[in-house]
């Protein structure tokens, strides 16, 4: 089967979705990035869309599913680069996305990623989070 | 005014994998017809939340596509259909966050708030249909 692969830049996890989801893909995607968190102890998910065309309910639950495990392993979850006929959609479609943050491109999300280690770092917790890496 | 039939076509709808393919489908119908993107991608987050509906809660059933002409107006017109249990109560699924299953309760509103037109009929213990439009 086809998973969407995820990859680890510092303290952070990136997934770009570039193919048409279909159920299954989207559920492995979602257990891929838990396990991958509790792996790597990731305090960021950036989730980069810009090339669905469609985020539909079962789409947008798996967005929020996501985000809401990642919060409890102590993650936070951004979504970047909803295109501007999505955002449309989702919003007349009455989809909340609850939880998420989001981002109007990579750069941004990154940002905002960014933005929450260094105040880790500064709080004095950012050292040893890569600890079971391997 | 009377609606012509100018094209149509008919798409199964058995397993997730379909459910992408009429994505695909409506989404080169849209096109052909000249929708432009914000109602492309409108018809065609309606017709996966419904065929999404027919697999999950029908058990399976299909989609019928037309393309049809009412005047100089064109539209775009999609039906699924189920012998699934039908359901009982409209008026409650067509409320938003109502669900019999494990989804979000948004399918059937959802749909409707993206088109231009929406029908259901339901028989319980015999299926549904559901028909939405989108004219250009």
């Amino acid at each position: 089967m086809d998973r969407i692969p995820i990859l680890k830049l510092g303290g952070a996890l990136i997934v770009t979705i570039q193919v048409d989801m279909h159920d299954r893909l989207a559920l492995a995607l979602e257990e891929d990035l838990t396990a991958m968190i509790a792996r790597t102890g990731a305090r960021g998910v950036l989730i980069e869309i810009s090339a669905l065309e469609i985020v539909d309910s079962f789409i947008g639950r798996m967005l929020v599913s996501i985000a809401a495990v990642s919060r409890v392993l102590d993650a936070e979850t951004v979504v970047a680069g909803m295109r501007p006929a999505v955002a449309i959609t989702l919003v007349e479609l009455g989809l909340e996305l609850t939880g998420i943050k989001t981002a109007l491109n990579v750069e941004r999300g990154m940002a905002l990623i960014q933005a929450r280690l260094s105040k880790d770092e500064e709080d004095g917790y950012g050292g040893d989070r890569d600890r079971h890496e391997g | 005014m009377t609606v012509t039939v100018t094209k149509a076509e008919t798409l199964p709808i058995r397993s997730g994998d379909d459910v992408v393919r009429v994505r695909q489908r409506v989404r080169a119908l849209a096109i052909e017809i000249g929708l432009g993107l914000v109602d492309q991608t409108k018809i065609v987050t309606a017709a996966s939340e419904l065929a999404r509906n027919t697999l999950d809660y029908g058990g399976g059933g299909d989609m019928r596509a037309e393309i049809v002409l009412a005047g100089m107006r064109k539209g775009l017109r999609l039906t699924f259909e189920d012998q699934g249990p039908g359901i009982a109560d409209i008026e409650q699924a067509l409320t938003d966050h109502y669900t019999s299953g494990g989804g979000l309760g948004l399918g059937l509103g959802g749909a409707k708030r993206l088109s231009n037109e929406f029908h259901i009929e339901s028989t319980p213990g015999a299926g549904t249909r559901v028909t939405i439009a989108r004219w250009k």
